[in-house]
Formats: structure tokens, C-alpha cells, sequence
């Protein structure tokens, strides 16, 4: 392993339909996770504009946060899931290591990005992600 | 079988394969209306524009570099689909079409039975990326009776067209359970699936390229 400083992050991708809503998100998350070293990026929205989600820009995103230790992407619904799992069933859309994460998408991303910013882990990333699944509201 | 139609030891060439995909646009460009119409009683009624820019890409795709193989064709043109939809059906179409192109390899002719077993891998990857089974109301009710039809010992492309728009039809009565749809609950009873209508019109294209 090597030293904590040289320690490669793992990179988070947020996935909406919304663009607005995946470029909130990404800085909600960097605000709450202090800053967060990780590196995140929002692909949300068609590549013009549009409600929907862009293949395209989901893995010029995940190519954007790559460092080599991995790729977590977190998603809304519907097509934003079908996006994602299409491009890692053609297994050369997206960096080594990409994955997608079973989680809440604002939850979700607060957890991954604190999490990633400490050096976690891929496998560390997703677990804490999906976490926010089991932290009840009421 | 019709008599001009493609004998079980015939072969399909590129050439068929391009006109068989600019069938499909074209027809895809005509029923853009409906299709989203359809989506806009138990979908997001985006159904008609998104397949009309997605396979107005691929047509253009195929124009720019037309590929070299059947296989290369149907890579090309679901490629073009998972990235120009920007809703479900282009992952899901661009599956079937990937899936299968990636099925026939780099063979410059192949036979109508090569053509079925293809298309039934990429149906397959279709039921496993999108989780859904046969009646859940989907494009799999006109897609999986179409390559039954295709594939069988007395199987044509006239049956594969027949088979798809019977299976379109037959999702009126069921229960969406995949998709925007599924929000919807027993409201989604009664109309007929946009994904399975725009299936039907995709082997209807096949049939007609095969005539």
C-alpha cells in the first residue's frame, strides 16, 4: 500500500435526469463532506439540456474522476439505472473499476464522496452509499 | 412462408441489414406521433422523439461509414442508440442491437436461422438489463413472440412481423410493472405499451426488408 498522501481516490459520478439536480447534489455533497478530496462530477440531464440521462455524458464523467482506483456512480431511476448498467455490460464504455451503487441519490452521494475522501476503497465506497438505505426518517 | 421471402438456407448480406435499420427509421419517423401519444397516457410521452432522434442517428451513422459485416452494422446502430436516445429505450434498444450484432460476429453473410439465434441472445440481454419477464408490459410481449416466431422450424420474417404486432396488442389488458409506468398501478390497464409498439414496428421493418 502506499502512503496515505499518494493514496489514489475513488471517483463519484451522480446520475439524474435533472442536470440541476445532479450539479446540486455534487456541490451539496462537496459542502458536506467538507470540501471533499474525492473527485465528483455531475453528468445529469440529455447532452442538450433536456430531462433525461446521456450514456455520453455519464462516462465522459466517470473518465473525468478516474484515478485509477475505481468509479462509483450513483443514480436517480429508470433510465439513469438502464444508462449505467448498459455501458458496464459493453465492459469498455467506462474506466476499470467502474460500478454502480445501490444507494440514495442525495444520501447516497454525501456518504460515498466523505467516504472516498478518506481513502476507502471501491468496495468501501459502495458499502457506506448504500448504507444511507437503511437510515430511517421517521 | 411467401416465396420471395429468404429460404432457411439463404443468406443476409450488409446490404439487407442497412435496409432493414433504414426501414426502421423511417417508419420510427412516421409513428413518432403515436408512439409518444402511447407514452403520454402511461409514460413521460417522450417515447415518439426520442426513438425518431435515435434512429434518425443511426440512419445517419450508416450513411457516414457504412459498416462492413451484418454484425458491424447492428454494433454500429445500437451504439448510436444507447447514446443519442436519453430515455430507457436507448439502453434497451441499443442492447438488443449490440447484443445481437455482437452474436453474429464478423461474418459477411449469414443465414435467417443465424439471424434468429442473434436476436434472441440480444432479447435476452434486453430481459436481463431491464429486469422484466414476458406480461410485464413491455417491449420484451412483442419481442420474445417475434424471435419464437423467427426462430422456429417453420419460422419466416412475415411470422417474426405477424408475432410482434399481436404481442404489441396484447398489452392493453396487462398491468405495467416495469418502468414510469409501473407508478401508475391498475390506471396502466388498458393501454397498449409504447416499448412493445415500437418493438413491433422494428421486426415489421425486418419483414418488410426481407420481401
Amino acid at each position: 500500500m502506499t502512503d496515505e498522501g499518494e493514496k489514489k481516490l475513488v471517483g463519484i459520478v451522480l446520475v439524474s435526469h435533472s442536470a440541476a439536480v445532479a450539479d446540486s447534489v455534487a456541490e451539496m455533497a462537496k459542502g458536506l463532506s467538507g470540501g471533499g478530496a474525492a473527485p465528483v462530477r455531475a453528468a445529469g440531464g440529455t447532452a442538450d439540456g433536456g430531462f433525461g440521462t446521456s450514456p455520453e455524458l455519464i462516462a465522459e464523467a466517470a473518465q473525468a474522476v478516474d484515478r485509477g482506483a475505481g468509479v462509483a456512480v450513483l443514480v436517480d431511476l429508470g433510465s439513469a439505472v438502464l444508462a449505467v448498467k448498459a455501458l458496464l455490460a459493453e465492459g469498455d464504455e467506462l474506466p476499470e473499476g467502474t460500478r454502480l451503487v445501490d444507494a440514495p441519490l442525495v444520501e447516497g452521494a454525501v456518504a460515498a464522496l466523505v467516504t472516498a475522501s478518506t481513502g476507502a476503497d471501491v468496495d468501501g465506497v459502495l458499502q457506506a452509499a448504500s448504507e444511507a438505505y437503511d437510515y430511517r426518517k421517521v | 412462408m411467401s416465396s420471395s421471402e429468404p429460404a432457411v438456407d439463404d443468406t443476409l448480406d450488409t446490404p439487407f441489414f442497412l435496409r432493414w435499420l433504414t426501414t426502421a427509421a423511417t417508419s420510427v419517423s412516421h409513428e413518432a406521433a403515436r408512439l409518444t401519444d402511447l407514452d403520454s397516457a402511461i409514460g413521460d410521452a417522450d417515447h415518439g422523439t426520442n426513438m425518431q432522434r435515435g434512429f434518425a442517428a443511426v440512419a445517419e451513422a450508416l450513411e457516414k461509414e457504412p459498416p462492413g459485416s451484418p454484425g458491424a452494422t447492428l454494433i454500429l446502430a445500437g451504439r448510436q442508440l444507447i447514446s443519442k436516445v436519453g430515455g430507457a429505450s436507448g439502453p434497451l434498444y441499443g442492447t438488443l442491437l449490440r447484443r445481437a450484432g455482437k452474436a453474429l460476429g464478423d461474418a459477411e453473410q449469414i443465414t435467417p436461422q443465424q439471424l434468429a439465434d442473434a436476436l434472441r441472445a440480444g432479447v435476452d440481454a434486453v430481459a436481463q438489463l431491464g429486469g422484466a419477464a414476458p406480461g410485464d408490459k413491455t417491449m420484451l410481449d412483442a419481442l420474445l413472440p417475434a424471435v419464437e416466431a423467427l426462430g422456429g422450424a417453420t419460422g419466416s420474417f412475415a411470422a417474426a412481423g405477424e408475432a410482434a404486432e399481436k404481442g404489441a396488442l396484447a398489452t392493453v389488458p396487462m398491468l405495467a410493472r416495469k418502468g414510469r409506468a409501473s407508478y401508475l398501478g391498475e390506471r396502466s390497464v388498458g393501454h397498449q405499451d409504447p416499448g412493445a409498439t415500437s418493438s413491433a414496428l422494428l421486426i415489421a421493418a425486418l419483414a418488410e426488408a426481407a420481401r
